[in-house]
């Protein structure tokens, strides 16, 4: 009896902690107290089966985290969009064009570009994710150097353009011409990777909200994309996390900028679609 | 010059007689320390910025000696009282004798 009751008490202490970390807090985004930003909303169709709610990653940190992105200042992401804006107005490749010299202010002309991406690219017959149009660009319109698919230029240009988006709600169309590269991406979501066996699903869809071991899991939206981590005080391109997920999971990682992941990209977008844009961000 | 060196201020526009205004002020910079080394095993030179002041109308605020342990990108934070309007000048002394400056003006409410 007793041993029971003592078991029953043990049990209870131990169920405190893990309730009040359940489950995304109740904060609310607003950047520079004017970009209110949605990081709570009805799941996708596509998601109805699965999930009720999506939330954004931001709703999964801690108070002094969530604090860096709120003020422009404070999101040590914006100094890389600052450099991406230098990059913006560079002129490079044999063309002797910069990005300027067609697009003009990138805050009129790239408002809601990161929204839709990965989008299909009718000319080029493919799914393209903002990279690989940022390297089509330079390569066929500037006659220039590609960047390397995760290198610090290329998340300082994607900064940028996702900073010209913020606030607006991610939409990736996931049917039509992108169908079957969708259902790929959704077939490696649940495919179980590495000697863990862990697939994308079993953090992000079936246990968001539970610790492992020291980490808050999120739902793994890519909303906040490129992102600012702590722990390497850099820009973070989608792929290069994505690389890091299944590496966690012992497992051989597809390549940055492969099918594989544009697919997977494209995937996990459109799990986020009617979140808002918040790339830069900040998380841990 | 050092690569990629922005300095970054954000002060208020406005502010009332006597009031004490936050400052937030950031440089980006590499802040190497000279105390790593390369892949051969030469010793990385320092490059780090080593004063940052912050003067209204020609009077100091504030004067930093700054050291080789302080991170990348560093940031400060402060308070000022503004007396009367005018100028709040900022300057930042990097160790191969640049000098970076920003101004943000003031005005009384």
């Amino acid at each position: 009896m007793k041993f029971k009751a003592m078991t029953a008490v043990a049990a209870l202490l131990l169920s405190v902690p893990a309730m009040t970390l359940a489950d995304p807090d109740e904060d609310s985004l607003v950047i520079n107290g004017e970009i209110e930003s949605v990081t709570e909303t009805a799941a996708p169709a596509h998601l109805s089966d699965v999930l009720d709610t999506i939330y954004s990653g931001w709703r999964f940190r801690e108070d002094e985290t969530q604090q860096l992105q709120m003020d422009d200042f404070d999101n040590p992401g914006m100094i890389f969009a600052d450099l991406g804006l230098d990059q913006w107005n560079k002129v490079e490749g044999e063309a002797g064009k910069s990005c300027a010299s067609c697009h003009g202010d990138v805050e009129e002309s790239m408002k809601g570009v990161r929204a839709v991406y990965p989008k299909w690219n009718e000319a080029a017959q493919e799914v393209r994710t903002l990279a690989m149009q940022i390297n089509d660009c330079r390569e066929t319109n500037m006659k220039a150097e590609p960047y390397k698919y995760t290198s610090n230029q290329m998340t300082n240009m994607e900064a940028l353009i996702s900073v010209q988006s913020r606030g607006m709600p991610v939409d990736v169309a996931i049917d039509g011409p992108v169908q079957a590269t969708w259902e790929a991406g959704k077939e490696i979501y649940y495919t179980r990777y590495g000697q863990l066996e862990l697939s994308c699903a079993n953090c992000h869809e079936d246990n968001y909200g539970n610790m492992i071991r020291a980490d808050h899991l999120s739902q793994g939206q890519i909303n906040g994309f490129p992102t600012y981590r702590l722990k390497n005080a850099k820009l973070n391109q989608t792929h290069d996390r994505f690389r890091g997920c299944i590496r966690d999971t012992r497992g051989h990682t597809f390549d940055a900028g492969s099918p594989e992941f544009v697919a997977l990209e494209l995937y996990v977008a459109s799990r986020g679609n009617g979140l808002s844009v918040e790339g830069p961000s900040v998380r841990n | 010059m050092a690569e990629g060196v922005k300095p970054r201020v954000k002060a208020p526009s406005s502010a009332a007689a006597g009031e004490a205004v936050v400052l937030k002020t950031l440089i980006s910079h590499q802040m190497e320390s000279g105390q790593r080394k390369n892949a051969d095993g030469t010793a990385i030179p320092r490059s780090i910025i080593n004063r940052f002041t912050c003067e209204f109308n020609g009077k100091s605020v504030i004067d930093v000696k700054m050291e080789p342990a302080i991170s990348t990108n560093p940031y400060f934070e402060f308070e000022a009282v503004i007396p009367e309007a005018g100028d709040l000048k900022f300057t930042w002394y990097d160790d191969d004798g640049s000098v970076y400056e920003d101004v943000k003006s003031v005005t009384i409410a």
